[in-house]
């Protein structure tokens, strides 16, 4: 299938990647040639849908005790963040409320 | 320049007689690295505390003797795995200055055994291509032609141990990224069943399909390595409940009697001429030793590529969305609001094809697409498994190429993303499958490339791929590149 | 509200779940600890971490999903819910979409006189999200990661909530059950216990469904029943006007008591749920289902059975004490002194209890709803209050004294003790003082007393209301009118 110029811009957004309109035009390109040549999946005849990875288990999941180990220090949790205040994590002012 | 020991067996035995201290095991690969990395690149950072460590170790074993056959044996990790103390960058620009809290359990696993960690290798940025190529940090180069690449995504990995700079490491495999590196560079690499090793502290990248590995010279050694690496880990819950003393059991088992499959589908128009001759030579190698070789189809593995490039760009996708700016990694500073702080970090941080594959598989699973594309893939997925599983009712292994060409030139396929895929064309699918392979040195073409014959069994036999790889290592004879010094042994095929 | 319209609720509860320790990592599962005290690189969403899934998230799960009567499947399957937002680390939340561990089961809530059986689709874990905090940073945000994977299980109803009280009740009724079984303890303040509303208007009689509209951020049942009333009322005013209501995300907004704009669904976001990679499905042992089947705490409603049966009191009392653990407790601890007393005094337990359960759910709820808690203890403990029954199940004050002495004890914080002490207040049953002012009123007002002989017999009240005037309220009414039916017969 071709890509158009909006549907890469839209999948670009939700995968919160900015990109120039070179890149854009490059990606709509090399993007469709990759969809053309998975399409071919679509000439199988294929099993009832809905199977995947896993789908064979049937042991019960072995799962972990509910005991609490310590965290990390907060100077080793931050030590990493290109940004913080104090003891939190600094990010841009965040302006939208909520998901 | 000649190592001091050439696998695990003879430097056990030098290290137990005191024919060298583990100070000088690891020195001798420190100046090899020295040496030799300058032109190959298959270190991004070597490990300050490699010296001290095995100091330390030789103090240790003064008071008591090794316990295992990895104590005191220097190892290269590729820079996808997490060492305490050591960057791990995935060789991208997003991880740079990234320091993980903690080991990643095959490191602990190794450090428990004694391994001393020379340094992490050179890789596709998070482990996304076949060249290693698509690295931010630089240019790894083919021992056995410095023109032409390694393979990837591990390809600093194998180059490591290609050239004897360590003699083994670590490597991932996500669609033949230990495999086909290995083949590259005439190492053995194995891909490991799917559940046999803990993923925990491995940067995920497909996370259904990723498995750790080794790269070693000789199957013995893999064997070592597979034995201390495997079995359950309270940190990973899709490993499976397997004794890896198994291996052990069916590494001792006999090649002759066995029947391994011929797919016809890994031998058809692609292959290269150099690649069939070497591995019709492997295959009368195999057959004098009694095993007998029947034809098998595999009819669904050819849309491998398609499967894969659906359903490992989702996972990516989704697994590399953690990369915002936000606790770690890279940050731009053109950023003034939270939604610019992502775009823009992402943008700057992220080389072209980890952008390519983010925007293919953010698209196979939005909305609309998803049951066109995410889960078609899916269910030719189970169509795969469910023909290999066919086939091993007949046989007890698959016996084919790793990868349609020689090591092919720097550049030669970079600018052209579905090549580049198509390399991956025989290993896919035992990552698909979750099946174990290995690629073990065949012999090189006439213009002296290496070669890689790939074997691929059913879950769990490990062992006896080992064991049939042994026996094309003894035919084949270990082999080094002329340009680390070393005398060459046995002839092209 | 516009009459012609119905209501369509239906809601979505977040519980945390009182485990030890988070989901998928073991940092502790704690509420107010210093920023990022309780975090590691699993619930940092570091790179290389993998999530292993705690055995009491399961089993909490489980709980409630027989308290609740689910479906609870033995094959359940983690997903990835996507979106970018600093407090969600890995850029998705593990939570479960096409395949949850609870589907089906029910929740009765009183809607009017009656009994309604709202149902619930299905209720399935997931991770918290951490915290974002903006108040008073000039140009940031600060991100705390404490509250990151903390277990929560959503619990989403069908639409068949028709009314706000059906609203709160509905949740009432779930909060009690989620601490009688040890799951949450419900506290909306600290977020423990967060309820969305999926609110649309449809016009009686038809059975379509309008466009619905997501209201969040009520952190109090009052704020729900507040909000619920706001977007009716917002909506019956577009369709009367013939406007459409757009389907969109809103917030309630506790200042002003009204719901605002918050996101249009037009813009919303394509979360790309996939089963999650790293977590195998989860397979159940069913004999670990039956396990907690039979180790399954009393539920309310079998409390409430119970309760009714024990006391001779209606089950809606019983209900109604045991919906408010504050005031079932306080029933309790006052029940015990009121028996004591009934021994003492040699009258039955029965009276008293009625007399109790009466003025808790009239007198001291509406206090309680009110001023809080505080008006349970102190001078106004269980003690006082039975001291308070006693006093009138024994006739020294009437009914109406017993109210009006809570309410002074309430207002200036004091005994009910000191209260009848101070106003010397006791109930008059001599007949001969009861005599002394029958025959006062009756001298005092001759017309009404001859149209009383005459026949009409409304007057009668009239002539109690003027005796009780007479002794300053102390008269025992049932005396006096039984007396003054004497003296009026004579
Ligand atoms: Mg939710
Ligand atoms: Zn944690």
């Amino acid at each position: 299938m071709k890509l158009t110029h909006d549907q890469v811009t839209h999948v670009a957004r939700l995968a919160s990647l900015s990109l120039t309109p070179e890149e854009e035009a490059h990606f709509a390109e090399e993007l469709s040639q990759i969809l053309d040549y998975v399409e071919n999946l679509n000439r199988l005849m294929l099993p009832p849908p809905g199977l995947h990875v896993g789908d064979g288990v049937s042991d019960p999941t072995p799962l972990h005790p509910d005991i609490p180990r310590p965290s990390v220090p907060v100077e080793e949790a931050l030590s990493n963040a290109p940004d913080r205040s104090g003891q939190f994590f600094r990010v841009p002012r965040i302006l939208e409320e909520g998901r | 320049m000649t190592p001091l020991f050439d696998g695990i067996a003879s430097f056990a035995q030098g290290r137990d007689s005191r024919k060298f201290s583990i100070e000088e095991a690891v020195r001798s690969c420190l100046d090899r690295i020295e040496n030799l990395d300058p032109e190959l690149g298959a270190f991004l950072s070597l490990n300050p505390n490699a010296v001290n460590r095995a100091r330390q170790l030789d103090n240790r074993m003064a008071r008591n003797p090794a316990q295992s056959p990895f104590y005191g044996y220097p190892v290269a990790i590729k820079d996808n795995l997490h060492v305490a103390g050591m960057p791990t960058t995935c060789a991208s620009r997003m991880l740079a200055n990234y320091r993980p809290l903690e080991n990643a359990t095959v490191v602990d696993r190794l450090l428990k055994a004694g391994a001393v960690i020379l340094g992490k290798t050179n890789m596709d940025e998070f482990a996304m291509g076949s060249s290693t190529e698509n690295s931010a940090m630089g240019v790894t180069r083919n021992p056995w032609d410095t023109r032409r690449v390694p393979g990837g995504s591990s390809g600093g990995s194998a180059v490591a141990v290609a050239s004897d700079m360590a003699p083994m490491a670590l490597g991932s495999d996500t669609g033949g990224s230990i495999r086909q590196p290995a083949a590259f560079c005439g190492v053995l690499g194995l891909k490991p069943t799917y559940g046999r090793i803990s993923r925990y502290g491995l940067v995920a990248f497909s996370s259904s399909l990723d498995q750790i590995g080794p790269f070693a010279r000789r199957a013995q050694d893999a064997l070592e390595m597979m034995l201390v690496l495997s079995g359950p880990d309270g940190r990973d819950m899709t490993v499976a409940s397997r004794n890896p003393e198994e291996m052990r059991r069916d590494f001792a088992s006999e090649v002759r009697g066995m029947v391994i499959g011929m797919p016809e589908e890994f031998f058809s128009d692609g292959l290269d001429d150099g690649v069939r001759v070497s591995l019709e030579r492997a295959r009368e190698v195999l057959a004098a030793e009694g095993a007998e070789f029947r034809p098998v189809r595999l009819p669904s593995a050819q849309y491998g590529i398609n499967v894969y490039y659906l359903i490992a760009t989702s996972e990516a996708a989704s697994n590399l969305s953690r990369y915002d700016g936000v606790r770690y990694g890279y940050r731009s500073l053109k950023a003034s609001n939270i939604r610019d702080l992502y775009t823009h970090t992402r943008q700057e941080g992220f080389g072209p094809e980890v952008k390519r594959r983010i925007l293919l598989g953010t698209f196979a699973l939005s909305a609309g697409y998803q049951d066109q594309y995410y889960r078609k893939a899916q269910q030719v997925q189970s169509l795969i498994r469910e023909e290999f599983d066919r086939a091993f009712h007949e046989v007890d292994m698959l016996f084919a190429p790793t990868t349609p060409t020689p090591p092919f030139l720097f550049g030669e396929k970079s600018s052209d993303p579905l090549a580049m895929y198509l390399s991956d064309i025989y290993t896919i699918s035992a990552n698909l499958a979750g099946l174990p392979a290995l690629s073990v040195p065949s012999w090189p073409t006439a213009e002296g490339l290496p070669v890689g014959a790939q074997l691929i069994g059913p879950a769990w036999s490990e062992g006896r791929l080992l064991k049939v790889a042994s026996v094309l290592e003894e035919a084949v004879g270990v082999r080094r590149p002329p340009m680390t010094g070393e005398r060459q042994g046995g002839e092209a095929a | 509200m516009n009459p012609e319209f119905e209501m369509v609720v239906g809601l979505e509860v977040h519980t945390q779940l009182l485990t030890r320790s988070k989901l998928f990592c073991r940092c502790e599962n704690r509420f107010g600890a210093p920023p990022n005290t309780l975090v590691c690189p699993v619930c940092l969403g570091h790179p290389g971490v993998l999530p292993v899934l705690n055995e009491e998230a399961v089993r909490l799960g489980i709980r409630l999903g027989l308290a609740l009567g689910c479906t609870v499947h033995t094959r359940s399957v983690f997903d990835r819910k996507h979106y970018f937002y600093p407090d969600l680390p890995k850029g998705y939340q593990i939570s479960q979409f096409t395949h949850p561990l609870l589907t089906g089961g029910s929740l009765s809530v009183r809607s009017g006189e009656g009994v309604r059986e709202i149902r619930l689709h299905r209720i399935h874990m997931e991770e918290d999200a951490g915290k974002n905090l903006h108040a008073g940073i000039r140009d940031a945000s600060h991100v705390d990661l404490n509250r990151a994977g903390v277990p929560l299980l959503e619990i989403v109803s069908e639409p068949d909530i028709r009314t706000p009280e059906e609203a709160v009740d509905y949740l009432k009724k779930l909060r009690q059950i989620l601490r009688a079984i040890g799951i949450s303890d419900g506290n909306m303040e600290e977020g423990s216990f967060r309820c969305d509303a999926n609110v649309s208007l449809r016009r009686k009689g038809t059975s379509a469904f309008g466009t619905k509209v997501e209201i969040k951020n009520m952190n109090s049942f009052r704020f729900v029943q507040k909000a619920l009333l706001h977007e009716c009322d917002r909506q019956s005013a577009l369709l009367a006007r013939g406007e459409r209501v757009v389907s969109e995300t809103r917030l309630f907004d506790s200042s002003t008591g009204k719901t605002l704009s918050m996101r249009s669904k037009e813009e919303a976001l394509d979360y790309r749920y996939f089963p999650e990679p790293d977590l195998p499905p989860l397979v159940l042992d069913p004999n670990w289902i039956a396990e907690e089947r039979a180790n399954l705490p009393e539920l309310p409603q079998e409390r409430v059975f119970k309760l009714s049966e024990e006391l001779g009191i209606r089950e809606e009392d019983a209900e109604a004490l045991l919906l408010e653990e504050d005031l079932s407790r306080y029933f309790e601890e006052a029940r015990e002194v009121v028996v004591r007393y009934a021994k003492e005094g040699g009258w039955p337990v029965e009276l008293g209890t009625g007399r109790l359960v009466n003025f808790i759910l009239s007198e001291v709820l509406r206090e309680w709803n009110r001023k809080g808690a505080r008006i349970l203890s102190g001078e106004l403990c269980p003690e006082e209050i039975a001291y308070l029954v006693a006093q009138v199940v024994e006739e020294r004050i009437s009914l109406n004294q017993a109210k009006e002495v809570y309410a002074m004890a309430v207002e200036s914080l004091r005994s009910p003790k000191s209260v009848i002490k101070e106003h010397n207040l006791s109930q008059e049953s001599g007949e001969e003082k009861l005599g002394e002012w029958i025959r006062e009123v009756l001298a005092e007002n001759p017309a009404e007393v001859q149209s009383y002989r005459e026949g009409k017999e409304r007057v009668f009240g009239f002539l109690v209301g003027q005796v009780m005037k007479k002794s300053g309220g102390k008269a025992n009414p049932q005396k006096a009118n039984l007396l003054l039916k004497d003296y009026l017969s004579r």
